[in-house]
């Protein structure tokens, strides 16, 4: 393994200062230790933030660049949320660090597939890009894919990775469109067109791969006539909404959360079906702690005729962690070597500690890691995980993206 | 130590394949191409050996349809000087010519050791490493998962189905034929390859011999049939599934 430093080592502090805004906040680092005691893989992390700072402080960063525990970062923003000096320690340190452990080739395999998968094929599945709109088969009115059909819509729906690919998450998808057609919304989809957003590989260390994605999608953008973004995927979403507008691609983004919220009015009436169940609601890191997005989601849950919405034990900015982001999504392995636990395991335990027997998720990576948790813990008879958006297709008796 | 690394573009399976209508050839219209998954161990064992025992690694792709990529992402990982040839088609379809047109160029890089992947999947005629070692008149050893450079010579493992490991020491210079470099090929950062390709160069050399190289005559090309000799089975995953748990607990097998 090449382990060489790309850069002299009093250069380390400096980087990061420099990492992203506010990142010169970096000098007020109390050591307070926050970050560490919130951090959900805080038993395993080497060098929680506080030590990485201590470190930069004492030249000693070559050190933190020989080992490997820093991938654990699941780039959840508690940290960040957490820290009384609001130091920006997920997207400038860490991800700024585990762009240093790449360049010098301390990278897991794992990891490695996911970010030439996207560097080839543009999403991290490894699939062909020209399959990226084949979910929408079948949906009636047809989705349109707007290099075909080149019409002005007033929505573009920029649908993801996982939600273009994952067949659960596809399903998720299929609910969305069929939501989006019963309410008479114009929208398209970029199909083939779209590349991966790029933001969990942005913090997993690859920004040249982040920018290159944001750079096709960005021309993809250009090319048609829409007046905003809506997208299911927060990862997505955070991208769009803070880093494409730093590199010159900026238009307005909605979660469809918060899109589908704001048509409350129209929904309701629609919903007829009963969802006798308790359910209880995953703040997405990228929805809730990063953007703020808490009470849309909830407002969408609470309209559900016979649904009664609880709370978590960790909820809102509290939230914790299903595990996937940062490259925490192709690094299961690598996890599971350290830890020997799984995140999304653990708040599955929650969800049923709080009475629910339907987790509902609004982020394309939670459904099969959800699920995969709900069957590892063997608890499926007691818990389902559902995307909001099938919750609210299945109240309305929408199957299949088909009322 | 002087290494050169032999690396072909193939087909990427991602893409279905198709037959075209002639029904002697694939269609590659829509075909994108993917380095060979073998030939990018073979660079991986190269750079190792680099790293560990010093020396120059040259790596030599036939022109085609990503090509470039491929030389720069090799530098990027610690390549030193890379060839394009030029002069035929990336979907040459045969092997044998493949290693002719490209054994003089190999030849004149006077090199102590030429690793190349040791299969491809549209491989039709034949291994390019070893066709490669008759032309060269040097030593092969195919199907390799570690290479050493010991007291002038190549340590080298072999593995053996069922289990087995062989070890070799060959002569040098040799070919190798790479099943799987001693670590998977490394991730080299978007930003270092955008980097590379500022500061190195991708020499062009017309492929030789082409004249005196074998032709191979495709007469048919076309999708395995189910034949007599096999039970097919058919329906939903879930009935297939059950099928085939019968069958296991038939065989003694559950």
């Amino acid at each position: 393994m090449n382990t060489t430093s790309t850069m002299p080592k009093h250069e380390y502090y400096d980087a990061m200062l420099h990492a992203v805004d506010r990142g010169e906040r970096l000098r007020l680092c109390l050591e307070c230790g926050n970050c560490s005691g919130i951090c959900p893989f805080g038993q395993v992390m080497v060098y929680p933030p506080s030590r990485l700072i201590a470190m930069l402080r004492a030249d000693r960063f070559e050190t933190v660049l020989k080992t490997d525990a820093l991938w654990m970062c699941v780039s959840c923003y508690a940290c960040t949320e957490f820290c009384p000096s609001q130091i920006p320690l997920t997207a400038g340190l860490m991800a700024r660090t585990k762009e240093e452990l790449l360049l010098s080739g301390n990278v897991p395999t794992e990891l490695q597939a996911a970010l030439s998968n996207s560097q080839r094929y543009g999403n991290p599945l490894g699939q062909s890009p020209r399959k990226r709109a084949d979910w929408a088969a079948g949906i009636t009115p047809e989705i349109q894919v707007l290099a075909k059909t080149r019409q002005a819509v007033q929505v573009l729906w920029f649908v993801g990775d996982y939600a273009s690919y994952h067949p659960r998450v596809q399903a998720a998808s299929r609910a969305l469109a069929g939501l989006l057609n019963l309410l008479g919304v114009s929208f398209g989809i970029l199909g083939p067109e779209e590349s991966s957003d790029g933001d969990s590989q942005r913090l997993a260390g690859e920004r040249g791969l982040f920018e290159t994605l944001a750079d096709k999608n960005g021309k993809a953008f250009s090319k048609y006539q829409f007046e905003t973004i809506m997208t299911a995927d927060p990862h997505a979403y955070n991208a769009l909404k803070n880093e494409y507008p730093r590199l010159g691609i900026t238009y307005p983004v909605q979660h469809y959360t918060e899109f589908l919220a704001e048509r409350l009015e129209q929904l309701t009436p629609l919903m007829k079906r009963e969802i006798q169940s308790k359910i209880t609601f995953h703040d997405a890191c990228y929805l809730g702690r990063a953007n703020h997005v808490f009470e849309p989601p909830r407002n969408l849950l609470r309209a559900i005729p016979g649904a009664e919405l609880v709370e978590m034990s960790h909820n809102r900015s509290n939230s914790l962690c299903c595990g996937g982001g940062g490259g925490g999504m192709w690094l299961d392995g690598f996890q599971w070597e350290k830890a020997h636990v799984r995140l999304s395991e653990l708040r599955v335990r929650e969800a049923l500690a709080a009475g629910a027997s339907i987790l509902a998720v609004g982020c394309p990576y939670e459904t099969p890691r959800f699920e995969d948790a709900v069957k590892t813990a063997q608890r499926e008879s007691e818990l389902k995980v559902r995307d909001i958006a099938e919750l609210l297709a299945e109240s309305i008796g929408i199957r299949e993206g088909v009322l | 130590m002087n290494i050169a690394v032999l690396a072909k573009l193939v087909p990427d399976l991602v893409e279905e394949l198709t037959i075209d209508s002639a029904g002697a050839k694939l269609d590659l219209a829509f075909a994108r191409y993917i380095i060979n998954e073998l030939d990018d161990h073979a660079i991986e064992q190269g750079i190792l050996l680099k790293e560990r025992f010093g020396g120059q690694v040259t790596v030599v792709v036939p022109e085609g349809d990503g090509a470039d990529d491929v030389l720069f992402t090799a530098a990027a990982k610690g390549a030193d000087r890379l060839l394009k040839l030029t002069g035929f088609s990336p979907d040459i379809g045969n092997t044998r010519a493949l290693a002719h047109h490209c054994s003089e160029i190999i030849r004149e890089l006077k090199p102590d050791l030429v690793l190349t992947g040791v299969q491809a999947h549209n491989d039709l005629d034949g291994s390019l490493g070893s066709l490669m070692a008759g032309l060269l008149e040097l030593p092969y050893v195919g199907y390799l998962s570690g290479v050493a450079i010991q007291n002038g010579a190549a340590s080298v493992r072999k593995e053996y189905p069922g289990g087995l490991i062989a070890e070799f020491d060959v002569t040098l210079p040799a070919v190798l034929g790479i099943q799987a470099a001693e670590q998977p090929p490394r991730y080299v950062a978007v930003s270092k390859v955008r980097q590379t390709m500022k500061t190195a160069t991708i020499e062009s050399m017309p492929a030789s011999a082409g004249a005196s190289a074998p032709l191979l005559t495709i007469s048919r090309m076309y999708k395995p049939e189910a034949a007599q000799h096999a039970t097919m089975l058919a329906g939903s995953p879930e009935e297939v599934a059950a099928q085939l748990i019968g069958i296991f607990k038939e065989l003694g097998v559950l």
